[in-house]
């Protein structure tokens, strides 16, 4: 069997191949603090705390990429909102920066390349590439411009400007767009070999499939075609089921699944089309033991793994700060016993 | 009087949002009943069928959240606070543990509102402690707790073990809740809700179990 560098594995699981074994992308953002011995507020100011985190991550996991995600609100502080900083958990947006209708149209959309915020991802893309090379990806994120107004001006007001004020919704969806691109473009040329696009708000967990049509399938419409790179839609553990053929649509390259649904019916309907992400619930692993990680993670692998298109990751996209090093291990062995290609199927393991 | 009818059409103008078909239901019924046999009959069964959806995946939160919302308004009309038919009740708080997301606490504010409670909103982003103290100054007897993030959630034991002694009932609820089902267990609350129908439910229970001790 020839020896697969991690990028060759998961661009298999991309082109629905099988390699030697089902990737595994741990989405470990918080933990790269606990191997320094840093705070998250102070980890989080460098890009030089990231990449070393990162670095020191994967000798120790594998995983089979590089995370250049920091945190959702680094986004809000690159437009000049405020983030709150906690001990033990990830960084959260504060105070909502639109307070009425009209900061809408006066809301500045930051410059990627310059803004002090974004430039901390961006130096540790580019650190990240220089030391990966073209052996593992580096997975890059962005929120939609259809989720971020959540954070820009809380959910509430949000969902009334979706179905109130729906004019000047799309003029802050034309701002978002604007940025989405500008800062999807700007990690790609960094070195993010693919995008993870956040769009929680366009799943049917949130809105109804008629809404997403009008909204969320227009604005993904907007950004997931003429980026140049794969996408990978999340739905940040919200349900897709109703809308899976509209994502298709979308052009998107990948699907983060939830925990909630059968990864086995949208395998069914992905087969050969879409690669699914996931869906090891993120926030219940916390008290999972090793017996039960290797129960849940074979499970997994037998209704989503075979013939590519596969990538074992939890259903958030981010393994919180809580997951313990034991449980974290407990996955990476669990991949490596279950996920050899050609997978075993429950009927030749019974037959 | 067989109420179904109107549920059905109730429940099917709340999710399309038509406030001005729920209103004139409303308005219709209370030619023959009066406004409690209003909230306990329609909107309390309808917000719970809603919250029931948006759990089973039918229904967006989008909808449960606008569903409360007109019906805590209508409710506000044939039932304004203050009004003596409105149920009796002993203090309920209600807040958003150090998280600043205040939709969740929003839907369930709203939903108990126009089940006829009245709460005491506590506020948002606050530290374990300053709840405890507006708990204890507000004489809160069932107090009900919104978090998104998980940290916030496991610090909710240190609420429970200063405020369960004390006799106060604690009902948690929001995402990481509803995705590990054990986890209220492990904070030691008493109860939890995945909607916000639920928390109607366990309210009024609660509020049942404080008249029978006293
Ligand atoms: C949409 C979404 C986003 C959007 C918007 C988030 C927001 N509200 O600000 C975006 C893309 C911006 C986002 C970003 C992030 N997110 Co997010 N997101 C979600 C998602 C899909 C829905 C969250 C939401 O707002 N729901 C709406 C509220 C109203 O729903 P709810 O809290 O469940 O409330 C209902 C019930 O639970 C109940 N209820 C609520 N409160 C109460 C109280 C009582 C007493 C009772 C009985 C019932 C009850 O009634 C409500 C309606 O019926 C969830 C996953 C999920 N499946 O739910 C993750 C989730 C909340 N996100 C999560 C995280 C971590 C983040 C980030 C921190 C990621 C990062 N590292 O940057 C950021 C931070 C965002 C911020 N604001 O600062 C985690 C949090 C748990 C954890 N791991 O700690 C979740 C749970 C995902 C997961 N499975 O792990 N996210």
């Amino acid at each position: 069997m020839p020896q697969y560098s991690a990028m060759q594995r998961v661009v298999a699981a991309l082109s629905h191949e099988e390699a030697d074994r089902v990737p595994v992308i741990l989405p470990l953002t918080l933990h790269g603090a606990k191997e320094m011995g840093l705070s998250i507020k102070d980890y989080f100011s460098k890009a030089e705390h990231v990449v070393e985190g990162q670095i020191r991550l994967m000798q120790k996991y594998h995983s089979d990429a590089y995370i250049g995600f920091l945190h959702a609100p680094l986004e809000i502080a690159a437009f000049g909102g405020e983030v709150i900083y906690v001990e033990d958990g990830p960084p959260n947006s504060g105070e909502p920066f639109l307070r009425k209708h009209d900061d809408i149209l006066s809301m500045q959309v930051p410059d990627v390349q310059t803004n002090p915020h974004l430039r901390i991802t961006l130096d540790a893309i580019t650190q990240l590439k220089a030391i990966a090379t073209d052996q593992i990806p580096i997975v890059g994120v962005v929120m939609s411009p259809f989720s971020l107004p959540v954070m820009q001006m809380g959910f509430d007001k949000y969902l009334d400007l979706i179905y109130d004020h729906r004019d000047l919704f799309w003029k802050l969806m034309e701002k978002n767009i604007e940025f989405c691109r500008a800062w999807t473009d700007a990690q790609l040329a960094a070195g993010a070999t693919a995008i993870v696009y956040f769009d929680p708000v366009s799943s049917p967990t949130i809105i109804p499939p008629e809404l997403y049509l009008e909204t969320g399938f227009r604005v993904a419409q907007r950004i997931i075609p003429q980026t140049k790179g794969a996408v990978i839609t999340h739905m940040a553990s919200g349900r897709c089921l109703p809308i899976l053929d509209d994502l298709i649509q979308t052009g998107t390259a990948g699907i983060g699944v939830s925990a909630e649904e059968d990864i086995a019916e949208i395998k069914g309907r992905c087969r050969g089309k879409v690669t699914l992400f996931g869906n090891l619930n993120a926030i219940e692993m916390r008290n999972w033991d090793a017996q039960t990680m290797e129960h849940k993670v074979r499970q997994l692998i037998q209704k989503a793994g075979s013939g590519g298109g596969f990538i074992l990751m939890d259903n958030h996209g981010e393994l919180p700060w809580q997951i313990s090093d034991d449980t974290i291990y407990a996955i990476v062995a669990a991949v490596h016993k279950w996920g050899q290609y050609p997978i075993e199927t429950p009927e030749q393991r019974f037959g | 009087m067989d109420n179904q009818p109107y549920l059905d059409s109730f429940i099917a103008a709340l999710l399309c949002l038509d406030k001005d078909t729920a209103k004139s239901l409303v308005d219709d019924m209370m030619k023959t009943v009066d406004p409690i046999t209003i909230t306990n009959q329609l909107v309390v069964p309808a917000l719970e069928f809603v919250g029931d959806c948006w759990e089973k995946g039918t229904v967006a939160l989008s909808q449960v959240y606008m569903s409360g919302r007109i019906c805590e308004s209508l409710i506000d009309e044939i039932l304004p606070p203050g009004n003596p038919l409105r149920t009796d009740q002993p203090p309920i708080g209600i807040a958003v543990l150090l998280d600043h997301h205040v939709l969740g606490k929003r839907v369930v504010y709203s939903a108990l509102r126009a089940s006829g409670f009245e709460l005491i909103d506590l506020g948002q982003g606050l530290t374990a402690r300053e709840l405890v103290g507006l708990v204890r100054k507000h004489q809160v007897k069932i107090l009900l707790i919104s978090v998104l993030m998980l940290p916030s959630a496991l610090h909710v034991k240190e609420i429970t073990r200063q405020l369960k002694p004390e006799g106060v009932k604690i009902v948690v609820g929001g995402a990481p809740f509803r995705l590990d089902k054990n986890l209220y267990k492990e904070v030691d609350a008493d109860a939890t809700g995945d909607n916000a129908g639920i928390a109607v439910e366990v309210v009024n229970r609660y509020v049942g179990e404080y008249y029978a001790t006293i």
